[in-house]
């Protein structure tokens, strides 16, 4: 079977000063899927986009994408391989404008001399536009995106990581603090980002993962508790008890 | 959705801004003509004025060295003024070696300190130096180096803010303690003086330093140029998005160390150049310039005129050279109070300098 643009956590582990933030985690995605991870607070989830992203380094396991060991690769390079990361707190460059954010998420050679020698080309401008279309961002196109609304910020952050055309894309709680409305747009943009992609959703809301429709991984306590549809999982009774109590 | 927030255009104040930026070069470059006039000339110059302008020129192209890594990379360097300092030195050794049999104990080869301390041969890392192309070689590719090798183990560790100004701030204190060492082979804490001439032209005569302004202002003009097309390329974006979410560019594929080491050596180039333009105006080099008071004097120059805009670093070095000019002639005592008071003032209420009072609100 091919492991290519396969997502392979095994025995995962992080420690932090003796507290185990991650505890022998094992969980694959395959090319295309769309998976989310629900979680009480301290699951582990974001600990768990800190190690296949590279910014935390796993005390022990495998993590690897395709053919690809993520554990010795740093940010950037995990980056250029295909993996998007949209974060929980919108991060977007406040000091440029929406264009400009989207232009240097653009994929494109990297190097500082490669970026002094960069002109748009009309087919970089091509893309941007149809990018600020889709996420209904075109009419702020020379605004810094410091003025932007909270959604608006959302948006623009996913905006960035179509333009990095990734293979895997890591959404940390994309409608935190959205109204309704935002919610729906949001919901929206990432079924169509999905596309062939293999994505990875961490949200809490468990009413949006019951929109997605997909498998559910449920992690407590740095370790899978549950895994299977939102039905399956929300009647399991390991689940329900760490959500409501004994 | 309101999507009616006006972008902001080229004001008449920027143009205006860039109009006397234009008038001032120009002026600039008529001051050693006007110090050609009769003494008694209404607009006569003086020598005085002409040499001290020629140094504020030296100083802003440091100025504008520092704005393009702090200003736009966010790196906050305190030591920039050894970067400064090793230029002059690179050319100090040049005009040594020009010296020849010219200096007191007469050596065909040595300079003086040397035959004082009782060299018998010239060392290694002096030789090449009659060259002044190689002189000027070393002026840029010794802080070069410098900036390359700091620049690398910091920003590998992943050494910022604060931290990273610490270290920049303790390399110059120790190349300044070691330069003080008679034993260093730079003329210990006398450093280097007494130069003749550069480029067979005497240093003390009148068309010698007129070159040497020409020249200053030139490389003024031509640094910024190169520091407004670096920042104006998209690596200038990448620059500005490193400086204000670091993590989140890495999480964009680029790297991080290498954007920053891009911007440090050339940022410490510039400085060995402005610093090799220096030496040969004031006629002397000596330890005392790496000292770290002079490197946070060059950035509070920045701070002033305001950080990220390239003009206003000049424009700090000029405006906070003239009121130390002026202010160490009337109340010596006063100035560390006033430099101090200006930086906590621009901090507090100017946190964009000069060229943001220009401005208004834009960027």
């Amino acid at each position: 079977m091919s492991t290519k643009g396969r997502l392979y956590l095994d025995g995962v582990s992080v420690v932090f000063d003796g507290f185990r933030a991650l505890n022998n985690l094992s969980l694959v995605v395959e090319p295309g899927e769309m998976r989310a991870v629900i979680g009480p607070n301290g699951a582990g989830k974001t600990t768990m986009m800190d190690v296949i992203t590279g910014k935390t380094r796993p005390t022990s396991g495998t993590v690897r994408f395709g053919d690809h060991d993520l554990t010795r690769m740093d940010e950037a390079d995990i980056a250029n391989l295909g993996i998007g990361r949209k974060f929980q707190k919108p991060t977007v460059f406040d000091a440029l404008t929406v264009f400009e954010n989207l232009e240097l998420a653009l994929k494109a050679p990297r190097g500082p001399f490669a970026c002094l020698r960069w002109i748009l080309t009309g087919e970089a401008k091509a893309r941007i536009d149809q990018v600020m279309e889709e996420t209904g961002l075109t009419a702020r196109a020379g605004d810094l995106a410091a003025i932007l609304s909270h959604g608006q910020r959302q948006w623009l952050e996913i905006g960035m990581l179509l333009m990095q055309d990734p293979q895997l894309l890591l959404v940390d709680e994309p409608v935190a603090g959205m109204t309704d409305q935002e919610t729906e747009h949001t919901a929206a943009l990432l079924r169509r980002i999905a596309g062939e992609r293999s994505v990875v959703v961490v949200e809490h809301d468990l009413e949006f993962v019951r929109a997605l429709g997909r498998k559910v991984t449920v992690l407590h306590e740095g370790t899978m508790l549950s895994e299977g549809p939102i039905d399956q999982v929300q009647n399991d009774p390991r689940v329900i008890e760490v959500y409501l109590g004994r | 959705m309101s999507a009616t927030i006006a972008t902001p255009t080229p004001s008449r104040l920027r143009l205006g801004l860039r109009a006397a930026t234009i008038a001032v070069i120009l002026l600039l470059a008529l001051m050693p003509v006007l110090n050609r006039l009769p003494a008694d000339h209404a607009l006569h110059i003086s020598d005085f004025v002409v040499s001290i302008t020629g140094k504020w020129i030296c100083y802003a192209i440091l100025a504008l060295a520092i704005d393009l890594a702090w200003g736009y990379a966010g790196l906050l360097s305190l030591g920039h003024g050894a970067f400064f300092a090793l230029g002059g030195y690179a050319i100090g050794m040049h005009l040594m070696r020009l010296i020849g049999p010219r200096g007191v104990y007469g050596h065909p080869v040595l300079p003086d300190f040397m035959v004082f301390l009782g060299y018998t041969d010239l060392p290694i890392f002096w030789w090449g130096f009659q060259s002044f192309p190689y002189a000027l070689f070393m002026a840029l590719f010794v802080p070069g180096v410098l900036a390359g090798v700091v620049g690398f183990l910091a920003f590998r560790s992943r050494i910022t803010g604060v931290y990273f100004s610490i270290i920049t701030q303790a390399m110059t204190y120790a190349l300044m303690l070691a330069f003080f060492r008679n034993d260093m082979g730079f003329g210990g804490n006398n450093g280097f003086t007494d130069f003749k001439e550069l480029l067979g032209m005497p240093l003390n005569a009148g068309g010698t330093r007129a070159a040497l302004f020409y020249a200053s202002l030139a490389t003024l003009v031509g640094t910024y140029f190169l520091c407004a097309w670096i920042t104006r390329s998209k690596l200038g974006r990448v620059l500005i998005a490193v400086r204000d979410a670091e993590s989140r560019v890495r999480f964009l594929g680029y790297s991080v160390t290498q954007a920053k080491l891009f911007v440090f050596v050339l940022s410490a180039m510039i400085s060995g150049l402005a610093g090799a333009l220096y030496v040969p105006q004031v006629g002397i080099i000596n330890p005392g310039e790496f000292s770290p008071g002079n490197s946070i004097e060059a950035v509070i120059w920045v701070a002033v005129g305001g950080r990220g805009t390239l003009i206003g670093a000049a424009l700090g070095a000029f405006s906070v050279n003239a009121m130390k000019t002026w202010l160490t002639t009337i109340a010596p005592d006063l100035w560390l109070f006033a430099l101090g008071g200006l930086f906590v003032a621009v901090t507090l209420l100017l946190p964009k300098g000069l060229l943001g009072l220009l401005r208004g609100r834009r960027s």
